[in-house]
């Protein structure tokens, strides 16, 4: 997967609140440690207020542009499953979807004026096949005891595509971003996450 | 050591190596982390000033005293800015004075989409430009080099891509500039911009430009030329290179660092080793305009390249593989249309104060005059209650101009709604007018004691400075009164019939009046305590009474959302649905209970 010479194109995608923010930011933390050249994206902004967040990750020898070209995502890993749905054109055939099973409903949908899209599922495994995994992140997390670790369970599901980098790095760029009192927690949403794939 | 950095926060490290001693900034997207890192240095005295002016004619004074100084906005600060920053040009600077101005293309978060390449020349204002996080640093610190060592203030432009955007970073060490501190009365033909000493000044202004043109030739490291395949070669700069390194690597390419002035000698060699020339450039056609002056023929470039919006790597590939590669773009297989998905715009928090007073404005039919803040996102349905919003202080200005048009006639109709940060940048002024001229439109002031939508920055009426000390704080009533209001009013807004009451007395008065919000912190404000002061944590529908009847839905809280079921009330209503309040979103502001006619919605437990 990480072969020295291209560069991998990651989309992550969300809501704000979600932690999209943090799990690119391990992202950074692994990738870096493993010698890569790495650039991400976001818009900051309103995210804050409900609004949907993407995170643009790349990584490889030597990384130029910050944004992933349309269609060229290696990657789409997802927190929310409206917010996968509306960046699926962003995936490359051959690309790999991990999808947290949650669905937060927008305003046009809170109002009762549109439904929430239903077969946002079967779209993805009809077009990907057996490269998409959908993961019921914030049960595991509500299990551990805080659902808001929902993230560092999918990025734990995620890290499996990355044989190469040791465990202890992923769970090393955790203790670095998060407070103390969190590290046991997310360590345990990862490990969680890492058995699924 | 290499660490992975924002582009704001490696502009902050570039300031500190630089040796700066003065920060001041407007926070403004997509430049509000830059002062927020730089306050983090202990050596750097920084501020959030009121306004982006202000912020320039301070750290401008601070330079004169002989610091390094340095001044963030957004695009939209530098016209405020404007006035002082025309003139620092003739007066240079003593420390090192470097402007920083994030662009945002695209609109992520801005009220326009201004490209501010175009004050570089304007203001004969030297511009440099970076492309990544590396180079914000990196070009900070020279920018403080050019600007002492050709007495001039620098400006290094940014946009939400370069300062939103996080890439490696190698970090080097502080070093503080040789310039010694303090002023000197003989200086003063060279900071006193009367006709008398300006018109020379106007003069050897030019010759700054001359010098820093050369400079821009022959030492300034960051304009650099890649001589690949010569059979095309594109000139571009800033994130917008990156983007076209990506997509076409194998060509030639000139890359910009700084964007004025240009370098006309190695433009030229340029020319001479590419067979044909690609101007790629992020909105405005500033160097292909500049370029095709020279005399030059640019193959391609807003003829292909649009001049609105972000670019991306997709959008230059699709704009350019035609004529570079002889192919057809040949777009990536759409699978879903996201145009048929609903969108998942931003809204004010559960909780906000801004909620019930847009409400109850709403009910009230205004035309709300409104401003730059969250509270702008009442504009979106189901509140919709602004319509009219341009920039920061209007509509105070605005409510008052339309006053005089509809006379006595627009009583009772018209009113200008602005946060308390927005009023202290610049709405003091546009009040002070209203009263003078003897306006009778109402000003309502949100304070909700902070700056909240850039992420919570502290203002001259919050109490603290950036740096988390106590300061003194404005007092708004006395501020209103002063400038000659007479009728001031307080309103809890969470009082929906009381905040209605006020403004439709204080609406229809034929004299200028004020109304500031008491009692209405920020939901993210934690020192404030926002949750402390419901009674309730939680609430809850009684589907015994919901009716169904969506009024809840009009506040547009992201806790109320609707729920089809064919169902009855207690007392035997058929109903289609009833709403629903999700209890990890409900903050218990009671905002939706004072809407409900049917009494519905009760306390719960959460
Ligand atoms: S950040 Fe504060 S002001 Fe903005 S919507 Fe939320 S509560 Fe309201
Ligand atoms: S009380 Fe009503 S309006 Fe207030 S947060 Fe809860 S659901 Fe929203």
């Amino acid at each position: 997967m990480t072969d020295n010479g291209k560069v991998t194109n990651i989309f992550l995608s969300g809501v704000g609140g979600q932690g999209t923010i943090l799990a690119s930011n391990i992202l950074a933390e692994v990738f870096l440690g493993a010698g890569y050249d790495v650039k991400k994206a976001e818009v900051h902004g309103m995210a804050q207020r409900g609004g949907d967040v993407t995170t643009h990750f790349r990584f490889g020898k030597k990384v130029y542009s910050p944004l992933i070209e349309y269609g060229e995502a290696d990657f789409l890993l997802s927190f929310e499953l409206l917010e996968a749905a509306r960046y699926i054109n962003w995936v490359k055939p051959e690309g790999k979807i991990i999808i947290n099973k949650q669905a937060i409903l927008p305003p046009a949908v809170s109002l009762g004026q549109v439904e929430y899209p239903g077969d946002i599922e079967k779209t993805f495994r009809k077009h990907f096949k057996d490269n998409v995994w959908i993961i019921n992140g914030q049960e595991i997390a509500r299990e551990l005891g805080n659902i808001q670790a929902a993230n560092v369970v999918l990025t734990g599901a995620f890290s499996n595509f990355f044989p190469e980098i040791k465990e202890e790095k992923w769970t090393d760029a955790i203790k670095v971003l998060l407070p103390t009192k969190l590290h046991e927690l997310n360590a345990k949403a990862f490990y969680e996450g890492r058995k699924i794939i | 050591m290499k660490k992975v950095m924002q582009g704001n926060e490696a502009i902050a490290r570039g300031a500190w190596e630089a040796g700066v001693i003065i920060g001041c900034a407007y926070p403004g997207t997509p430049s509000s982390e830059i002062m927020a890192e730089i306050s983090g240095y202990d050596e750097i005295y920084t501020e959030w000033s009121p306004n982006e002016k202000i912020a320039v004619e301070v750290a401008h004074g601070a330079s004169l005293a002989g610091g390094r100084a340095i001044a963030c906005m957004k695009h939209v600060g530098l016209n405020v800015a404007a006035d002082p920053f025309m003139t620092i040009s003739y007066t240079g600077v003593k420390g090192g004075f470097v402007i920083v101005v994030a662009d945002d293309p695209g609109q992520h978060s801005s009220q326009n989409e201004q490209d501010s390449r175009n004050w570089t020349r304007f203001g004969k204002v030297p511009m440099i430009e970076p492309a990544d996080s590396q180079e914000c640093k990196d070009f900070t610190k020279i920018a403080f080099d050019i600007s002492e060592r050709f007495d001039t203030p620098v400006l290094l432009r940014t946009e939400t891509r370069v300062s939103h955007c996080d890439s490696v970073v190698e970090s080097g060490e502080r070093k503080e500039s040789a310039i010694p501190k303090g002023l000197d009365q003989k200086d003063t033909p060279k900071y006193v911009m009367v006709p008398m000493y300006s018109r020379p000044k106007r003069v050897a202004l030019e010759d700054k430009i001359a010098k820093l043109a050369a400079y821009a030739d022959t030492e300034f490291p960051y304009n650099v030329m890649e001589i690949n395949d010569p059979s095309i070669g594109f000139i571009s700069s800033g994130v917008s290179y990156l983007y076209t390194k990506d997509v076409f690597p194998q060509y030639s390419f000139l890359k910009l660092g700084m964007v004025w002035p240009l370098p006309k000698n190695m433009i030229a060699e340029f020319f001479k080793k590419v067979k044909k020339v690609i101007v790629v450039e992020e909105l405005d056609p500033f160097f292909e305009t500049e370029i095709r002056a020279m005399g030059y023929k640019v193959w391609h470039g807003k003829d292909l390249i649009p001049a609105m919006g972000e670019l991306s790597p997709g959008i230059i590939k699709q704009s350019l593989i035609k004529v570079v590669e002889g192919r057809k773009y040949k777009p990536p297989k759409i699978m879903i249309k996201p145009e048929n998905l609903p969108r998942r715009p931003p809204n004010l928090c559960a909780g906000c104060s801004h909620r019930p007073l847009f409400y109850a404005l709403k009910k009230l039919g205004l035309y709300v005059f409104g401003d730059i803040g969250c509270y702008a996102l009442a504009v979106a349905p189901p509140l919709a209650a602004m319509h009219a919003s341009t920039c920061m202080g209007a509509g105070i200005g605005g409510a008052y101009g339309a006053g005089k048009v509809l006379g006595k006639k627009g009583l009772g109709k018209i009113c200008a709604v602005l946060g308390d940060s927005t009023f202290l940048h610049s709405g003091i002024g546009p009040l002070m007018d209203t009263v003078y001229n003897k306006g009778y439109s109402t000003t309502i002031i949100l304070d909700n004691g902070i700056t909240a939508m850039t992420g919570q920055q502290e203002t001259p009426g919050t109490g603290y400075t950036i740096k988390g000390e106590p300061a003194a704080i404005v007092d708004y009533e006395q501020i209103v009164r002063a400038v000659g209001v007479k009728n001031v009013r307080k309103v809890d807004p969470y009082n929906i019939e009381e905040t209605m009451g006020v403004i439709r007395e204080e609406v229809n008065r034929d004299d200028a009046s004020a109304i500031i919000t008491v009692n209405s912190p920020c939901m993210l404000l934690r020192r404030a305590n926002p949750l402390g002061k419901f009674k309730h944590p939680v609430y809850t529908i009684d589907t015994d009474r919901c009716r169904g009847c969506k009024v809840c839905l009009e506040i547009n809280c992201p806790a109320v959302s609707w729920q089809k079921a064919e169902g009855q009330t207690k007392d035997g209503y058929k109903r289609k649905g009833t709403v629903f309040i999700n209890k990890d979103q409900c903050v218990g502001c009671e905002v939706c209970v004072q809407v409900c006619k049917f009494e519905a919605i009760v306390p719960g437990a959460k």
